[in-house]
């Protein structure tokens, strides 16, 4: 088509080849459920009930979500200066350690409203000073930091086997877990909450972490588009030879990203070990780290966007542990595999259909005649 | 001291069972990190491998079509991760991601649909599997003092597969530096514009690349699953294939060094378990986790520049856009 060149609007950038890509994605694993006999709209039926259906269903969603949203945030915040944070797992369980010792060590002598803060702190601490030693690898020793947080990981997970079998189990418990917090320690959960105000709830791990996680959307949304450092991490991201002319450390960045993203993850501690499980334990992670990368990607590092992608794998997750008691042939994989997708078409493969897409508007603005720059 | 000298030679042939994989994977990987194409998803590949071929081997009962869908599965991602990064120019780290998540959900989903035994493959009987094979000799060895037990403890007794793993080493070395696609591989790893313009396809070396990366890691699945193992066992690459990828590094991205580096991972591995309560003077007993975390430890300390340099191809991860 020979026609001036006609100027692609935002909305088909941001927001239909995003869809699009999450479409094929979910496509896709209709067509894996199809081919093990499962009917694929039976199953979203499913899920859309057992995870919005009844109260103690939301609660759980809420409660996955939660834990999306603190590492989706702290994947987001390396993104923007182009770091990749693989080691979103290994901060989030040394941040629950942080939080597991602390309140180890202070909740016979403190109230509640103390432990509180320091817990959100030491979980902050602990992840980030665990995304530091990669940080600076990569930012003073050029090491990349997608191998070593990929290292740190595996570190973590040996070192917490270590502190929970050998130093941090409660004695004469079989099972590697420290002893069970003091009511000072327990982060209340939201049916307690409701309960205050004499409103029934039924039991769900949902906690008041829940309200943490979106207190840190607004947080990391103020710090990355409207404060200095927010600047300097996406000027970096954006152009690390540029940032140095600005007058930017790109080491320096590279360190508070790293730092601001461990402590993100670190924070899934307040929610597992402070606020269901009351103690410390082995994988109490349980991959959410990695579910971050597809809440991420997913969500276009923006806190709007990862709030709805972390609902979307909360749902997921509970509505497809719904799945796999209703339907005998479908596991609770099946939420991994689709995660798979999700990083694979809209992370790997998000240049695929820009091309099309973008060559299918001009085609249809062409042929409606319309002045294209309206919308931009 | 007879009684160590065998504790030592059972080490090492456990050494040389658990490095196999490691050995298939580093070399898969240094296909394909030397043309440029950073490799995170050996373990995904290896996990969808061995799965394949447990399937296979178990409907089948043939091993050696068992070997042939493990690769071919390998292959298929390979060129999933080539399609992500090589015809797309996606992130190659975010491709690898999604190929390992994609598969340590698929491959329970399938195992459960197909088995019904919770993500395990029905276990194959011998005619199914790679079996230990003696070597011509071993047996009139096993007499003769030091060379009868080296020759029949630790060489000879082992699967098919484990002698493929290290006569892959010096195929490798050999195709990478001494034939002309080994050139052109080294060549479009470090600079593409060069290959480019000597009028040689960027991407179709890269193709190449991703396909003998396939190729290798389809080899390491079927070696856990039907030859070490008799089965398939979810999640049962354990990371190794991340070892592996640090195995590769450690090696600095070079046949030898990397499959030594394997080689001392293995060990580790097969002493951690024989160290376990041990009192070392000084330190006290070692824990059984500092000695599993002690591959990637390392690998950390030699990425920062602490044990000599690693230095990675330096076209790696950046996807080669043609000047239009």
């Amino acid at each position: 088509m020979s026609t001036a060149p006609v100027k692609i609007p935002r909305w088909v950038d941001v927001g239909l080849i995003p869809v699009i890509n999450i479409a094929l994605a979910f496509l896709v694993s209709g067509v894996i459920l199809f081919a093990i006999d499962v009917h694929p709209l039976e199953a979203v039926e499913i899920i859309l009930y057992g995870a919005f259906g009844y109260d103690e269903a939301l609660g759980y969603t809420l409660y996955y979500t939660t834990n999306f949203v603190f590492t989706g945030l702290a994947v987001a915040v390396a993104f923007h200066a182009s770091l990749f944070n693989i080691g979103g797992e290994g901060q989030a369980y040394i941040g629950g350690l942080g939080v597991g010792l602390g309140i180890l060590a202070l909740d016979p002598y403190l109230p509640f409203i103390v432990i509180l803060p320091l817990a959100i702190l030491l979980s902050a601490a602990f992840g980030a000073a665990w995304a530091a030693i990669p940080a600076y690898l990569q930012a003073y020793r050029g090491s990349h930091i997608v191998i070593t947080t990929i290292m740190f990981n595996f570190i973590a997970a040996a070192l917490m086997v270590y502190l929970m079998v050998n130093v941090l189990i409660q004695p004469g418990s079989m099972s590697p877990e420290s002893r069970e917090f003091a009511e000072a320690g327990h982060l209340p959960f939201m049916h307690e909450v409701f309960g205050w105000f004499g409103v029934k709830v039924t039991p769900s791990p949902l906690n008041l972490s829940v309200v943490w996680a979106a207190i840190c959307c607004l947080l990391v949304w103020v710090f990355i588009w409207h404060t200095r450092w927010g600047y300097e991490i996406r000027t970096v991201g954006a152009n690390e030879t540029a940032a140095v002319y600005a007058g930017i450390d790109p080491k320096k960045v590279i360190m508070l990203a790293m730092c601001v993203s461990g402590a993100l993850a670190g924070f899934v501690g307040i929610n597992e070990v402070m606020g269901v499980h009351h103690r410390l334990l082995l994988n109490f992670t349980a991959g959410y780290g990695f579910t971050g990368i597809a809440v991420a990607l997913m969500g276009r590092n923006h806190p709007v966007g990862i709030v709805l992608a972390s609902l979307l794998f909360g749902m997921l997750y509970q509505g497809g542990a719904e799945l796999a008691f209703e339907e005998p042939k479908v596991t609770r994989e099946m939420v991994v595999t689709i995660q798979g997708l999700v990083i694979l078409f809209s992370g790997a493969l998000a240049y695929m259909m820009k091309g099309p897409v973008e060559r299918t508007y001009v085609r249809i603005v062409g042929m409606t005649q319309r002045p294209a720059a309206q919308e931009g | 001291m007879a009684d160590l000298l065998l504790n030592l030679l059972l080490s090492f042939d456990a050494t040389l069972r658990v490095a196999t994989p490691l050995v298939f994977c580093a070399m898969a990987g240094l296909f394909s990190e030397r043309s440029g194409v950073i490799d995170i998803s050996l373990e995904g590949k290896m996990l969808a491998a061995a799965f394949a071929a447990a399937s296979m081997a178990a409907v089948s009962g043939s091993a050696w079509l068992a070997l042939g869908t493990g690769i071919l599965v390998s292959i298929c991602l390979a060129l999933l991760h080539g399609f992500a990064c090589i015809t797309h120019r996606g992130d190659q780290v975010v491709s690898g991601v999604a190929i390992n998540i994609l598969v340590s959900g698929l491959t329970v989903v399938l195992g459960i649909a197909w088995f019904a035994r919770g993500g395990q493959t029905p276990s194959v009987g011998p005619e199914a599997r790679f079996t230990p094979i003696t070597l011509p000799g071993a047996e009139a060895l096993a007499d003769v003092p030091v060379i009868g037990a080296l020759y029949s403890e630790l060489i000879s007794g082992h699967n098919l597969l484990v002698y493929v793993a290290f006569a892959m080493v010096p195929l490798t070395w050999w195709v990478v530096y001494r034939t002309r696609f080994g050139l052109r591989l080294r060549a479009v790893g470090e600079n593409p514009n060069a290959v480019d313009t000597a009028g040689i396809s960027v991407a179709r070396l890269r193709y190449t690349a991703v396909l003998c990366d396939g190729v290798l890691c389809g080899f390491a699945g079927t070696y856990l699953s039907i030859a070490q193992n008799a089965a398939f066992v979810r999640e049962m690459t354990a990371g190794q294939g991340y070892i592996a990828l640090a195995a590769l590094i450690f090696g600095k991205w070079r046949p030898v060094p990397a499959m030594l580096a394997c080689l001392m991972f293995g060990f580790l591995d097969a002493v951690a378990i024989r160290l376990q309560g041990v009192e070392v003077p000084v330190i006290g007993p070692i824990p059984v986790q500092l000695i599993q975390a002690l591959p990637y430890v390392l690998t950390v300390v030699l990425l920062a520049g602490f044990i000599g340099r690693a230095v990675a191809p330096k076209a790696i991860g950046t996807p080669y856009v043609k000047e239009r």
